[in-house]
């Protein structure tokens, strides 16, 4: 806008970066934290300036929590769910956007309703059906009467069973369950013309085809936005894993940093190792961080798409 | 809509199956059998499970810890809301006049939300602890005047900061699009009509940006009451005295501690409830009547 306001700007100025320390603050006393010895760090009044400890504090925090093993487990949880989320949101909303059968608009609630109760509160059945993802085709069976009538005929009591704690599909598959990305693609295929899907049919394209030739190169930018924060969300999951894996084989970083602090009022027994903690809690917010700044346009895209 | 379909109806049944299959299983299976749960008395892994009709719901009801927790989740989503709502409204408003250092200030306010729940609550925790953090200057002066591990206020004014911290990231990044999208000639046309920068904000862009406001706010509040776990299993464990006792954390202490399953899926029956209710009332209403454009 063309106007001279001086005083607004410096007072623009200021409030912004009022903002920025607001946020920033937290992060550099960690930080400053993760550079102190224990000494240092429950000293009072507490130093606000670095100190020279931060590789040692680092290691010793990567030592403690294992985090080598764990580090691998997150990696593969995000890239599971990444992965999950891309190709069967992609595929279902192909089927729903693309093809004209009576179940379009039923399965295209069925998926979106999913999006209105997160994991959370749905969390101990959800655990349940992880004990034995088979439950519900096995309770279905009972309840038809088909394990009666089975095992009348052949005398064999079917009994299913699929345990998934402690394992990456049990981390990985619920929180796939979900219709974020499904509903991100409906809404770009939706754009899509139809005279491309006729050009294609002309040509003899297949359904199949053209998903991959054409929708699939028309959605990079989609999947970008998409990966990205499904990449951050599956990063930071915290309640789940904390519930499915007892085995430390399985855990994975932000659950395992919270086992770095011991109980939460248990500083009568000993003052807890903040240095060593801070140091991790840095080390678990690289990886997020460094995607959404280095993906910053994605995100935000794939953020404001995906909810609306 | 749509005039050119395939007509491979067997194709379009095999690609939304696999979805179909794991929200059945991890979704809709669940999410019914916590409704079977909340309306049997059931014992953990097998045994018995018992009719019991509105029983468990009566049970909680009646239960004053349980009216505890949802007062403090009220507490807890109304400060966290407030305040995360306030500032990013605030950053959004004044980042998109797009002086110099925009696109610096937009990175700077963005990455926080990058950061897990833990991780944020962990470093709350000590930057807020009486003994070691910041916090302890403020001991040091006032001896006592801040204690989250023994205060139930302060413990509640922790995860409140920890909260809403969290999710000013994800609330500018809404308004700041929001307000990215208001044509530029109406703030032309305010300034040739005499209105200054401020009197521009007050007047034309935040009546502009009320569908958004009100999408946020709803995001802002279906999340505090859902999304809470990570900052209060890391911080306060629900104490001291269940000060900090949220209803997830409540549901997940009732069923994985107390083993309590009837009660905990009783309890995710009314959480759920209010979520669906608070995301019906976001679709019918508010993106109905707040309508300017």
């Amino acid at each position: 806008m063309i106007e001279r306001t001086p005083v607004l700007n410096i007072a623009t100025h200021a409030i912004l970066a009022a903002g920025l320390i607001a946020l920033a603050l937290p992060i550099y006393l960690v930080f400053v934290a993760s550079t102190q010895t224990l000494a240092e760090v429950t000293a009072i009044p507490s130093r606000l300036l670095p100190s020279d400890q931060f590789f040692v504090n680092v290691k010793a925090a990567w030592i403690t929590a294992d985090f080598g093993t764990k580090f691998v487990n997150s990696m593969i949880l995000a890239v599971g769910v990444v992965t999950g989320k891309v190709v069967l949101s992609a595929i279902t909303a192909f089927g729903i956007v693309f093809f004209d059968h009576r179940m379009r608009m039923p399965v295209f609630w069925l998926v979106f309703i999913t999006l209105m109760l997160p994991l959370e509160v749905r969390i101990v059945p959800t655990y349940a059906v992880a004990a034995n993802a088979l439950s519900p085709f096995q309770a279905m069976l009972d309840w038809s009467g088909l394990t009666w009538l089975i095992e009348k005929a052949t005398s064999i009591r079917v009994s299913m069973e699929w345990n998934l704690l402690n394992s990456y599909t049990g981390l990985i598959l619920p929180l796939v369950a979900t219709a974020t990305g499904t509903f991100l693609y409906r809404q770009f295929f939706l754009t899509v013309p139809d005279e491309l899907v006729e050009a294609a049919k002309m040509d003899g394209a297949g359904p199949l085809r053209f998903l991959r030739e054409v929708l699939i190169p028309l959605s990079v930018t989609n999947i970008a936005a998409l990966a990205t924060i499904m990449f951050v969300y599956s990063w930071n999951q915290y309640l789940w894993p904390l519930l499915i894996t007892t085995d430390p084989n399985y855990g994975v970083v932000a659950v395992e940093l919270g086992r770095l602090v011991p109980d939460s009022s248990s500083t009568g027994g000993g003052i807890p190792n903040w240095h060593i903690a801070m140091a991790g809690t840095l080390i678990v917010m690289v990886p997020p961080i460094i995607v959404v700044i280095f993906m910053q346009r994605w995100f935000v895209r794939g953020l404001i798409s995906a909810d609306k | 809509m749509r005039r050119a379909y395939f007509k491979n109806n067997w194709i379009a049944a095999l690609v939304v199956a696999p979805q179909l299959m794991i929200i059945f299983v991890f979704f809709y299976w669940p999410t019914s059998q916590a409704l079977y749960w909340a309306f049997t008395l059931e014992q953990p892994w097998g045994g018995g499970n018992e009719w019991v009709g509105f029983e468990n719901f009566r049970t909680i009801l009646n239960d004053g810890r349980y009216w505890d927790s949802v007062w403090v989740s009220c507490v807890y989503a109304f400060f966290t809301t407030a305040l995360a709502m306030g500032m990013s409204l605030i950053l959004a408003l004044f980042a998109d006049r797009q002086l110099r250092g925009y696109r610096f200030f937009r990175v700077g306010m963005i990455w926080p939300y990058a950061i897990a729940a833990p991780a944020v609550g962990l470093a709350f925790r000590f930057i807020f602890n009486p003994s070691a953090g910041v916090a302890s200057y403020l001991n040091l002066a006032f001896p006592g005047v801040w204690d989250p591990i023994l205060n139930g206020d302060h413990a509640m004014a922790m995860i409140v900061f920890a909260g809403a911290w969290k999710q000013v990231a994800y609330n500018f990044i809404f308004f700041l699009a929001a307000l990215q999208s208001i044509p530029r000639s109406l703030l032309e046309a305010g300034a040739i009509d005499g209105a200054r920068v401020l009197r521009r904000m007050l007047d034309i862009q935040l009546p502009l940006l009320a569908p958004t406001f009100f999408f946020v706010l709803v995001i802002n509040i279906t999340d505090s009451f859902t999304d809470s776990f990570g900052i209060v299993d890391t911080m306060t464990g629900g104490g001291p005295a269940r000060a900090t006792n949220l209803m997830v954390y409540k549901i997940y202490e009732d069923g994985f501690r107390g083993l309590d399953y009837s009660g905990a899926a009783a309890q995710s029956i009314i959480l759920m409830v209010l979520v669906v209710a608070l995301t019906v009332f976001q679709f019918r209403f508010i993106e109905r009547k707040v309508h300017y454009s």
